[in-house]
């Protein structure tokens, strides 16, 4: 068993990736994980519409790497893929399209496996984004991304999952040490700019799960990036990221409270 | 554009369907979770719209293409209540007056009335079914997942645990594991075997139960400390018994496991049996401190437990002992014997002190040592002493041949000599050679004044060689004269030593020192070329005195065959007349049985000095023999002189008188002359003059005095 994952299933405590699911409309969740979201989307009537809006983010976001060409996919934080989820997004695109699929919650792990029977471009993979090392010794010995060909490094909504304590710096450094160049990476993360208070309660109610989320600022989730190139248009409110029209964008997009961005390496930064 | 077909009934408006499409897709956006593009959903819309309007424009049956569409929208994740709310209130509100151009009368209306309705139900119907049975599916699949991840969490638990369990029950080294009451909960085998009980037995004891009694004190004050999560390990070489009674050495090392919050739960203890390991280190310890031959302590074991003791400050005494003659009885019977005797010897030492609990060495050879601690005293170690030698002196046999054996024995303790390891064993090896030369087979106490002297004396014989080349040696000259006219007939060269440190020194003090040394020779040949120098001088300067010098020959010198050629040599070389140098002999001296020291003093006769034995009546003199020598004069011993006091004649005095006057008639009928020495009182001169004595010398007469006092003597007359 990896270091630092749970040696026990709390069914008792609301699970993070479940409470996303809810906020989905998936069926994927329970009783104690439907009250904690009822209990925050009452308090932030703006975070179902902001998880909803980070689901955006992450097919947008897919969808332009799929452009660029990329064909393989490592996304950390998937939780319970149910609805659009990445393979789906990817395969719909490009039948070839690899995806490995990381999560800390075994349920959602267990439940990814099961989803994915049968596929055989997908894996999942149980570990802790805290330990980079590790998810990409795992992710290595599966054979079923190339490491040396440009890859997609997904982190939608859980970096902000890592507190300062356990260096979130580091660890992106060592996950863009870990790719070739013409790799992506993606992040979407809470933030506390522009946010009303009910927001920032929300976050503490967010210590129920088995993480507590920690907002930061715009400068500090664009440093997540080190020196790979931006793209247009940088780190920006997610809804603000490369909308499918203008006429989505809703008048104040930063109501969804979470920053998203692209980045990609380039040889030449090298 | 609108459409109207054939049958007159409402045609299909395209573009109302694509606008009717893009409300819908905007409605269910805003409403909740869409996995699609805007674009998208609005394509996915616009075809529902197209089924939709076509189904109720036909009369075909409208209900199940509506159900079929609200399956499709769950499917598509259009789950969200307000999304279906929005669809099902469309369907009568908007899509009829934007999709379908109607135009029938109110007879078409009535029948589009009950259709819409009829796809009102059905697409209600397909979205609830459909939502029930996906989120029956839902459900059903997350509960399965959280079994499977509960069923691989506890997997990982029982694997971990099996993996313990081999490695508990298969460890070589002893595992066991308690409460913080020190309850045994589990044990490994290894762990039972070290100790000897079985599983159970020992699951059944106490953690404090199995210390050694020697160890409890201080494993019970380590262990408390652990159970109350003060210290996290403890880390010991202990010793336990075994269920059997042995002793068992283990490398224990206990940890303390505690509960997520800290609380001390759990004892672990790891311990490895070491009692091979200790029992070589025990022996390697014992080789390195003992001796081979007696297995007595050795001399590195006596010095640390010596200046242990010392450190102490407390008294302690010391017999430091040898055998006598060991070395003979060694080489006379050999070394195999020598050592079974010292084996014999070093056992009966041990047996005097064992009940004591004192402590015996071998200190090397035949030299033994036994340290008396406590507060025996200097009668205590005495005591000691005393009792060894009676052990030592019992018979010893060896291979049938019995032998006697003494021990002389140096006494010494830390009170009368300090409490310096160094000044310790060199007062017993004085104190030891104090024993040997007072007779062997005895026992001597350190005694600091005696070893003063000695101290004293060795500088002394050390210095004595190197005075003599230094010439801090003098000659004084006590005048002997004639108690008929008191004219001074001759002077007695006596040495002094001109320390110089300690001043001028008496021959007392280092002639004995000399003759034992042997350098009385060669002192003795300075002093007789010294002496014939000095007469010479005076005999040149007053040739009418006639100043005899007398000058002591010690035995040594005498038997030297050289001393008559080294006689003649020093008369030749100064000068002096051979009739003016008189040679002094002690009767031992002469009074031999060998033919030799006669011989010697007739070849010296013979070079016409003159011959005297001094201090005549205190040895054994051979009157016979005494006829027979070459002799000229005696001297008679002080204590006979002092004897005479002459004023208040007693008893003594008379004795005294009558031997004097008997020594006197014996040396006038030998034809000798007679010396008194030692002649204070004007009293005793009279009674030797009236006794007929022919010479005398001592303080009445003059002082011994440097070479200079005698010729200013002469040159006065």
């Amino acid at each position: 068993m990896p270091d630092g994952l749970p040696t026990e299933i709390d069914l008792s405590r609301p699970s993070a990736a479940r409470v996303y699911d809810y906020f989905l409309g998936g069926g994927h969740n329970f009783e104690i994980d439907r009250q904690l979201a009822e209990q925050i989307a009452a308090m932030t009537p703006n975070l179902p519409a902001t998880m909803r809006a980070g689901r955006d983010f992450l097919r947008r976001a897919v969808r332009m790497l799929l452009d660029a060409g990329i064909d393989q996919f490592l996304d950390i934080g998937s939780g319970i893929p149910t609805v659009g989820n990445v393979h789906e997004v990817a395969q719909a695109a490009n039948p070839k399209a690899r995806v490995v699929y990381v999560d800390i919650d075994p349920v959602a792990v267990a439940h990814s496996r099961e989803l994915l029977t049968g596929n055989d471009l997908t894996a999942v993979l149980h570990a802790d984004l805290r330990d980079p090392e590790g998810i990409l010794a795992e992710a290595r010995r599966l054979d079923l991304l190339d490491f040396d060909r440009p890859l997609g490094i997904l982190l939608a909504g859980v970096v902000h999952f890592v507190p300062d304590t356990d260096r979130p710096a580091d660890i992106m450094a060592a996950l863009r040490a870990a790719a070739a160049p013409g790799s992506h990476l993606v992040i979407s993360h809470s933030t506390f700019e522009d946010q009303p208070q009910e927001m920032l309660d929300a976050q503490r109610l967010s210590a129920r799960t088995a993480t507590e989320i920690t907002l930061r600022s715009c400068a500090e989730i664009t440093g997540f990036f080190g020196d790979w190139v931006l793209v247009e248009p940088g780190v920006v409110y997610m809804e603000l990221w490369r909308p499918d029209s203008p006429s989505e964008v809703d008048a104040d997009a930063q109501r969804f409270g979470a920053f998203g961005g692209v980045a990609r390496y380039d040889r030449a930064a090298d | 554009m609108a459409e109207v077909d054939a049958a007159g009934e409402d045609a299909v408006d395209r573009t109302g369907a694509q606008r009717y499409a893009a409300e819908w897709a905007r409605a269910v956006r805003r409403l909740g979770f869409v996995p699609l593009s805007a674009a998208e959903t609005e394509r996915l819309l616009l075809a529902y719209t197209l089924r939709l309007a076509d189904a109720l424009r036909t009369d075909e049956s409208v209900a199940s293409v509506a159900e079929e569409i609200g399956r499709a929208m769950v499917e598509t994740n259009l789950t969200e209540p307000g999304m279906i709310e929005w669809s099902v209130r469309a369907l009568a509100d908007r899509l009829p007056a934007r999709v379908l151009c109607g135009r029938g009368g109110s007879g078409a209306a009535a029948g589009l009335a009950g259709r819409i309705a009829a796809a009102q139900g059905g697409l209600a119907a397909g979205f609830a079914r459909a939502l029930r049975d996906r989120t029956f599916v839902h459900q059903e699949r997350i509960a399965r997942s959280a079994w499977q991840a509960r069923d691989a969490v506890e997997q990982a638990l029982r694997d971990s645990e099996a993996r313990f369990r081999a490695v508990f029950s298969g460890a070589a080294i002893g595992i066991g594991i308690a409460d913080v009451d020190g309850r045994i909960i589990d044990v490994n085998q290894a762990f039972a075997d070290m100790l000897g009980y079985p599983v159970e037995e020992l699951r059944r004891l106490d953690v404090a139960s199995l210390f050694h009694p020697d160890d409890v004190a201080g494993m019970s004050e380590l262990y408390r400390e652990l159970v109350e999560g003060k210290r996290e390990s403890v880390r010991a070489e202990q010793r336990y018994h075994r269920k059997d009674g042995t002793c068992v050495w283990a490398d224990l090392a206990v940890s303390l496991i505690r509960h997520d919050d800290g609380r001390p739960r759990f004892t672990v203890a790891v311990a490895e049996d070491i009692t091979g390991r200790y029992e070589l280190q025990r022996r390697l310890r014992f080789q390195a401190l003992h001796d081979p031959l007696t297995e007595l302590p050795n001399r590195t074991l006596f010095f640390e437990t010596l200046g242990r003791l010392l450190g102490q400050a407390g008294p302690v005494g010391l017999c430091f002992l040898d055998l006598d003659g060991f070395k003979a009885i060694n080489d006379s019977l050999g070394h195999d014997l020598g050592d079974r005797l010292l084996v014999t010897i070093a056992r009966r030492l041990a047996g005097c002190v064992a009940e004591r609990g004192y402590l015996v060495a071998r200190m090397g050879g035949d030299e033994f040592a036994i340290l008396v601690d406590g507060d025996a005293g200097i009668d205590g170690v005495i005591a000691v002493a005393e009792a060894v030698l009676a052990a030592v002196s019992a018979p010893v046999f060896v291979d049938d041949q019995q032998l006697m054996v003494s021990a002389s024995i140096g006494i010494v303790d830390s009170e009368h000599v300090g409490a310096s390891v160094a000044e310790l064993m060199k007062a017993a090896h004085t104190t030891l050679y104090w024993a040997k030369a007072q007779g062997r087979g005895r026992w001597a106490v350190y005694d600091p004044e005696r070893s003063a002297r000695d101290i004293a004396r060795s500088g002394r014989l050390a210095g004595l060689p190197l005075a003599l080349d230094r010439g801090e040696f003098v000659l004084h000259y006590q005048p002997i004269v004639s108690l008929l006219d008191g004219r001074m007939l001759a002077v007695e060269a006596l040495v002094r030593w001109q320390h110089p440190q300690l001043g001028l020194i008496g021959p007392d003090r280092f002639i004995g020192l000399a003759e034992e040394t042997g350098l009385i020779v060669r002192l003795g040949e300075w002093v007789l070329r010294q002496a014939c120098r000095d007469a010479r001088g005076w005999h040149t300067e007053f040739p009418d005195a006639r100043l005899v010098v007398s000058v002591n020959l010690a035995a040594r010198q005498a038997d030297a065959p050289a001393i008559v050629d080294t006689v003649a040599d020093t008369l030749a070389s100064s000068g002096l007349p051979a009739e003016l140098l008189q040679l002094e002999l002690t009767e031992s001296a002469v009074m031999g049985s060998a033919e030799e020291p006669l011989r010697t003093l007739h070849r010296l006769a013979g070079l016409g000095v003159r011959l005297a034995i001094d201090d005549f009546g205190t040895g054994y003199s051979n009157l016979a023999y005494l006829r027979r020598l070459p002799i000229t004069c005696l001297k008679l011993a002080a204590p006979f002189v002092e004897g005479i006091r002459g004023d208040e004649p007693d008893a003594a005095d008379h004795r005294d008188e009558r031997i004097v006057d008997a020594l006197v008639r014996l040396a006038h009928a030998l034809e000798l002359w007679v010396t008194a020495e030692g002649v204070e009182t004007e009293a005793q001169a009279e009674r030797l003059r009236a006794l007929r004595c022919d010479t005398a010398q001592g303080r009445l007469f003059g002082p011994p005095e440097p070479a200079d006092a005698i010729r200013t003597r002469l040159a006065g007359g």
